[in-house]
C-alpha cells in the first residue's frame, strides 16, 4: 500500500493526519461554504454589509423566494426533460454500438471504434453552426427534442468507448458456446450480454444524467426560452436578473447542483467505476 | 431469405448493431465538422445568402489582435491546467488511508467535480467580487488593498484556471485513488524491503503503476483545457475588454452572440481550435491503437 | 419554436371547435420581448386594439429579452410571426438589408406619421423608406444624488468645466465624482456618446458610427481628452461590476453622478431614493454653440417579410402609432411617446424633464450600439473599457478601432 498506512507512523504523525484533514477538507470546500452560507443569509444581512458574520438567521426564505419568484423551478423541469431521453437514448444506442465493436470480428472494426473515440473529443465549436442549422431545419430549435438528439449522438460517442470495453472483458466463451449451440445473434444480445451489461449500464446512466445536466454551452446554442432551457442556462439568465443578489444567486446555484450531487452520493460506487473506466488496467 | 441470414448474419448482425448509433453519430458529429470546414470559406450572417470568399476568413484571423489574445490564453490554460494532475496525484496521496471516516472525505474532496461549471462559476464570482468577496477581503487585509481579480487584465484568466482547476483536482485525485488501490501490494512491499521510501518510490515504484491512470488524466484535463467555455462565460463574458476570451469563447462570440453574427469567421476559429485539438486527439489514438493492437 | 407551433395548432383547434362563431376572426402573431412592467402595458394595449378590431386576435409570444436578440434570427427565417419588436437605427440594418423586414411607408404616408413621429423618422428611415413604427423612447443624461452634492457643497454644473471642477471637490470627501459599471460594457457607451457630441456635434457621432470618419481622427481624439479628465474620478472597479451594483454606490452617496438612461430611475426608486434626493441634468455643455443633441433610443415594432397577415398587422403598426394609445402606453411603461401629439405624465420630473429635453433638441442619437454595426459596436466598447482602465493606451486603441473599421464597412 502507498503511501504508508498511518496508522504505521509515530503517533506524532497520526495526530497531525487527523487534525489536518478536516482543515484541508474546510480550505478545499471553502467557495462552496460560502455559497452555502450566504444562500441562507437574509438579503438584509447582504444589505448591511454583514457578508461574513453569523446570518442573523437562518434564511430558508431565499430558497422559497427562488422557486416562487423565479423560474428556477421551470428551468429544472426542463433540464429532466432534456437529461432523462438522453440518459436513456444514448444508453441504448451504446448498448448495440458496444456490442457490435466488442464482440464483432470485422476489418473495419477499429476504425469505427477509433472514429467514435476522436469524435468525442472534438471542441464543440467545430459542430456549433451545423448543429444549430440541422436542428433549424428539423423543426427541433428551442425545444428539449433538439437539444436531447444531439445529446445523444454525442455521448454515443463515449458510451460506444465506455461498453466496448466493458464488453470486451466479458468472457467470449459465454458467446461462443451460444453460437455452438445455434442460438441467433439478438438473442445472445438481449438474453446473454445485456444482463451482464447492467453494471456498465448504472455506471454510464449516472454519468450521462450528470454530463447533461451540467451541459451549458449546447444549451445555450439550442434553446431560447424560459419554456425550453435547461438550468444552467436558466441560472445564467437569472444571474443577470439577480445582479448585487447574491443570498438569491448562492440558493438558486445550491438548487441547480443538488440533483447530480444526490446522484454521485446515491450511486457513489457506479460513478467512479464509470469515471475511472481504463485508469486500471 | 432465412438462410441467407442464417449464413451470414456474423457478417451483417454487427452492421445491424452499429446502424442507429452510428447513424446518429455521423450526422450530428461527423458530417459537421466537414460542414463546418467548408462554412469557413463563406461570409454569412445566417440570414441572407453565403457568399464564397476563399481564404479570406483565415486571413483575417491572422491579423486579429483577438484571434491572439485568445490563442496565448489557450496556451496559459492548457499549461497551468495540467496541474491538476500532480495536484490531483498529491491529493489522492493524501487522502489514500484507512483511517476512520476517510470515505465521507474523499466523496466530499471529489464533490466539486459533480457540480455544473456554471455554478463553479458563480461560486468563484462570489469569492472574487469587489469589495466583498472572500478572496478580495483578504488581499485588502494583507496589502491593505483590494484586487478584482476578474477586473484586472493580468490577472483575469488566471481566476478563471483557478475556478476550473478545483473541480479538475477532483476528477484527477479519483483516477489516482482508483489506481493506487489497485497497486501491486507485493512490489510495494519488496521495494519497501530494498529500502525505498518517500519521493524515490513514488518516482521509481508507484508512478509506473499509475501509468493508465496518469495518461486518462492528461487526457481529459487536456481536453478540459481547450474546452474551457463555461467558465468564460459565466466569469467574465470574455472581459474587460477581451482579455481573458479562449478561442472556444471567441468562436461563439462571433457567431452567435449578440453583437456577432459572422458565422464564416466562428467557423473559421473553431477550425484552428480543431486543428490544435486533432494533434492532441491523434496522439492519444495513437497510444490507444498501439495498446489494441498489442494485445 | 415549439411552443409558436403548439400555440397555432391550439387556436386552430379551437376555431374548428367552436364553429362559425370564430370563423370571421383573423389572428395575428406578435413576437415580442418585454420585461414584466411592459408586458403588462401591451396586454392592456393588446386588449383596447382588440376592442376596437373585435375580427382580429393577437397572440403575444414573449420572449426573455437577451434571448430574444438571437431567436429573432431564427424565427425571421423559420417561423415568421405577423409582427415583432426590434430597434430603429443601424441595429435594424441586417434585418433590412437581407430582406427579413417589410417596407412599411405606406402606414407612414396613410396615417400621417412623417409628421406626427417627426422626431424618430430619421432612425425609421433606410434607402428613404421606413421600416417599423417606434412606439417609446427615453432620455438618457446624468443622474445625480443631491443629498451628496448637498454634503460636499457643490453646485450643479451647467458646463463640462465645472463638472470637473466639482469632481475634485467629490474626490477630496471620498466620493466617486461619476459612477458606471461596464462588465456588460454598454453603459460607457452612453458616456461616450455623450462626450462625441457635445465636443464634436451630432454630425460627427453619424458619421463616427457609420464608418465615415477613421477613429484615428483628431475629433476623436479630443473626444477622448475630455474623457481623460474624468477617468481618475470614476469609480475603481468598474469593469468588475453591472451597471445595478453601480446604481447601490450612487443610492448609498458613494458616487455623485451616474450617466444613465431613464429606465435606472426604477432602479435608484428600488434602492431608497425618492423625488428630493435623486436629481437629472442634461449632459453639460463642452465646445460652447454646438447645437445640444440627446441619446434617445427607440424601441419599435416591425413586419416580418413572412408575415401571413400582412393587412392586420399595418392596423396594428398604425394603432400602435396613435398619440392617445401612446399617451396610454407610455404612462404605463414610465417612458416618452415618440407622438408629438401624445402628452406625459407631469407629475413624474423625470419624464417630464426628459420630455423637455428631447423636444429641446436639436437631433436625436439613438445609442452608440444602435446606430454602428454590431462588430464596430462591440469592437468600439471594449476600447472605451480599456481606455477607462488604462488612458494611455489610446493610441493603440485607436489604431485597433480603426483597423476594425476598415474590415467592417465594406
Amino acid at each position: 500500500m502507498f503511501p504508508r498506512p498511518i496508522d504505521q507512523t509515530s503517533p506524532l504523525t497520526q495526530r497531525l493526519y487527523t487534525i489536518a484533514l478536516p482543515i484541508a477538507l474546510i480550505l478545499w470546500l471553502l467557495p462552496l461554504l460560502g455559497v452555502a452560507v450566504t444562500s441562507v443569509r437574509p438579503a438584509s444581512d447582504l444589505a448591511q454589509g454583514n457578508y461574513f458574520g453569523m446570518p442573523s438567521y437562518i434564511a430558508f426564505e431565499n430558497y422559497i423566494s427562488v422557486f416562487r419568484d423565479s423560474d428556477l423551478g421551470r428551468y429544472m423541469v426542463n433540464s429532466l426533460k432534456v437529461t432523462i431521453p438522453t440518459v436513456i437514448g444514448a444508453v441504448v444506442l451504446s448498448c448495440m454500438t458496444g456490442f457490435a465493436l466488442g464482440i464483432y470480428k470485422f476489418r473495419s472494426n477499429l476504425l469505427v471504434f477509433f472514429l467514435f473515440v476522436a469524435g468525442n473529443f472534438v471542441p464543440f465549436q467545430i459542430l456549433m453552426v451545423p448543429v444549430r442549422d440541422l436542428t433549424l431545419d428539423l423543426g427541433m430549435y428551442n425545444s428539449w427534442t433538439g437539444l436531447a438528439m444531439f445529446h445523444i449522438a454525442f455521448q454515443t460517442g463515449f458510451c460506444t468507448l465506455f461498453m466496448r470495453n466493458f464488453i470486451k472483458a466479458l468472457p467470449f466463451e459465454l458467446i461462443e458456446a451460444a453460437r455452438v449451440e445455434g442460438v441467433s445473434e439478438i438473442r445472445i444480445f438481449w438474453y446473454i450480454v445485456l444482463p451482464l451489461m447492467k453494471p456498465a449500464i448504472a455506471a454510464l446512466s449516472v454519468l450521462i444524467f450528470t454530463f447533461i445536466w451540467n451541459d451549458f454551452f449546447w444549451a445555450t446554442v439550442l434553446t431560447t426560452t424560459k419554456e425550453t432551457q435547461p438550468i444552467t442556462a436558466g441560472l445564467s439568465s437569472l444571474n443577470g436578473q439577480w445582479v448585487a443578489a447574491w443570498h438569491l444567486v448562492s440558493a438558486g446555484s445550491i438548487l441547480a447542483a443538488l440533483p447530480p450531487v444526490l446522484m454521485f452520493f446515491l450511486m457513489q460506487k457506479h460513478f467512479i467505476a464509470g469515471l475511472t473506466l481504463g485508469a486500471v488496467k | 431469405m432465412s438462410s441467407y441470414w442464417k449464413r451470414n448474419q456474423l457478417r451483417i448482425a454487427p452492421w445491424l448493431f452499429l446502424a442507429p448509433g452510428a447513424a446518429m453519430f455521423l450526422v450530428y458529429v461527423i458530417i459537421p465538422i466537414f460542414q463546418s470546414l467548408s462554412i469557413s470559406f463563406y461570409d454569412w450572417d445566417g440570414l441572407g445568402e453565403a457568399v464564397y470568399i476563399g481564404t479570406e476568413n483565415y486571413v483575417e484571423l491572422i491579423d486579429d489582435d483577438a484571434f491572439y489574445t485568445s490563442l496565448k490564453n489557450n496556451v496559459i490554460w492548457l499549461l497551468l491546467y495540467l496541474l491538476a494532475v500532480p495536484l490531483g496525484l498529491f491529493l489522492a496521496i493524501f487522502l489514500n488511508q484507512t483511517v476512520r471516516g476517510i470515505r465521507i472525505y474523499k466523496s466530499l474532496f471529489f464533490f466539486p467535480f459533480v457540480v455544473s461549471q456554471v455554478v463553479v462559476g458563480l461560486m468563484f464570482s462570489w469569492f472574487y467580487a469587489p469589495n466583498f468577496g472572500l478572496l478580495y477581503k483578504l488581499i485588502e487585509l494583507v496589502t491593505g488593498n483590494g484586487i478584482a481579480i476578474l477586473a484586472e487584465e493580468d490577472y483575469v484568466t488566471y481566476g478563471i484556471i483557478v475556478a476550473g482547476l478545483w473541480p479538475q483536482i477532483a476528477y484527477v485525485m479519483i483516477l489516482y485513488i482508483t489506481g493506487l488501490n489497485n497497486i501491486a501490494p507485493d512490489q510495494v512491499e519488496a521495494a519497501r524491503l530494498d529500502g525505498a521510501k518517500g519521493l524515490k518510490m513514488l518516482w521509481y515504484v508507484i508512478l509506473p503503476q499509475l501509468r493508465p491512470a496518469t495518461f486518462i488524466a492528461v487526457v481529459v484535463t487536456v481536453i478540459g483545457a481547450l474546452r474551457s467555455f463555461d467558465l468564460v462565460s459565466i466569469m467574465t463574458d470574455g472581459g474587460p475588454y477581451g482579455s481573458s476570451r479562449v478561442l472556444s469563447f471567441y468562436m461563439y462570440e462571433q457567431a452567435l452572440s449578440e453583437y456577432g453574427f459572422r458565422m464564416g469567421y466562428g467557423a473559421a476559429i473553431a477550425v484552428v481550435l480543431f486543428a490544435i485539438m486533432m494533434v492532441f486527439i491523434s496522439g492519444f489514438i495513437w497510444k490507444m491503437w498501439r495498446d489494441e493492437t498489442e494485445r | 419554436m415549439t411552443h409558436l407551433k403548439t400555440g397555432a395548432l391550439a387556436f386552430a383547434a379551437a376555431l374548428l371547435m367552436s364553429g362559425s362563431a370564430f370563423a370571421q376572426t383573423r389572428a395575428l402573431s406578435y413576437n415580442a420581448d418585454f420585461d414584466p412592467t411592459p408586458l403588462a402595458a401591451f396586454q392592456a394595449l393588446i386588449a383596447d386594439f382588440e376592442a376596437e378590431n373585435p375580427d382580429i386576435k393577437v397572440t403575444l409570444n414573449n420572449f426573455d429579452h437577451e434571448g430574444y436578440k438571437t431567436a429573432i434570427r431564427n424565427f425571421l427565417t423559420a417561423d415568421s410571426p405577423d409582427l415583432a419588436n426590434w430597434y430603429a437605427g443601424n441595429r435594424m440594418a441586417p434585418f433590412v438589408n437581407s430582406g427579413q423586414f417589410l417596407d412599411v411607408s405606406d402606414v407612414w404616408t396613410d396615417n400621417g406619421l412623417g409628421d406626427q413621429l417627426a422626431s424618430a423618422k430619421a432612425s425609421m428611415t433606410i434607402d428613404g423608406k421606413q421600416w417599423g413604427v417606434p412606439y417609446t423612447y427615453y432620455q438618457w443624461g446624468i443622474y445625480y444624488n443631491k443629498d451628496v452634492y448637498k454634503a460636499a457643497g457643490v453646485e450643479v454644473p451647467t458646463t463640462w468645466d465645472g463638472f470637473i471642477e466639482n469632481c475634485a471637490k467629490f474626490q477630496a470627501a471620498g466620493i466617486d465624482c461619476l459612477t458606471t459599471g461596464s462588465k456588460a460594457l454598454w453603459p460607457i457607451a452612453g458616456i461616450f456618446d455623450y462626450l462625441n457630441m457635445r465636443t464634436n456635434g451630432y454630425e460627427f457621432h453619424m458619421d463616427l458610427t457609420a464608418g465615415k470618419v477613421a477613429w484615428t481622427d483628431d475629433k476623436v481624439k479630443a473626444t477622448f481628452a475630455e474623457w481623460a479628465k474624468v477617468v481618475p474620478y470614476t469609480t475603481e472597479n468598474h469593469a468588475a461590476i453591472d451597471w445595478q451594483d453601480a446604481a447601490a454606490l450612487l443610492v448609498q452617496g458613494k458616487a455623485a453622478n451616474y450617466v444613465m438612461g431613464n429606465f435606472a430611475v426604477a432602479t435608484f426608486k428600488e434602492g431608497g431614493m425618492t423625488n428630493d434626493s435623486l436629481g437629472f441634468m442634461v449632459f453639460p455643455e463642452i465646445t460652447a454653440g454646438l447645437p445640444r443633441a440627446e441619446e434617445a433610443p427607440t424601441d419599435t415594432i416591425h413586419i416580418p417579410a413572412g408575415a401571413k397577415n400582412v393587412d392586420d398587422a399595418k392596423k396594428f403598426l398604425a394603432f400602435v402609432a396613435r398619440a392617445d394609445v401612446q399617451t396610454k402606453l407610455n404612462a404605463a411603461l414610465g417612458q416618452l411617446p415618440t407622438n408629438k401629439g401624445a402628452t406625459v405624465d407631469a407629475a413624474d420630473p423625470f419624464i417630464s424633464a426628459g420630455f423637455e429635453s428631447l423636444s429641446g433638441a436639436y437631433a436625436l442619437a439613438q445609442f452608440f450600439d444602435r446606430d454602428a454595426p454590431a462588430e464596430m459596436a462591440k469592437a468600439g466598447m471594449e476600447g472605451f473599457q480599456e481606455f477607462m482602465v488604462k488612458p494611455d493606451r489610446l493610441d493603440a486603441i485607436l489604431e485597433r478601432l480603426e483597423k476594425a473599421r476598415g474590415n467592417i464597412y465594406k
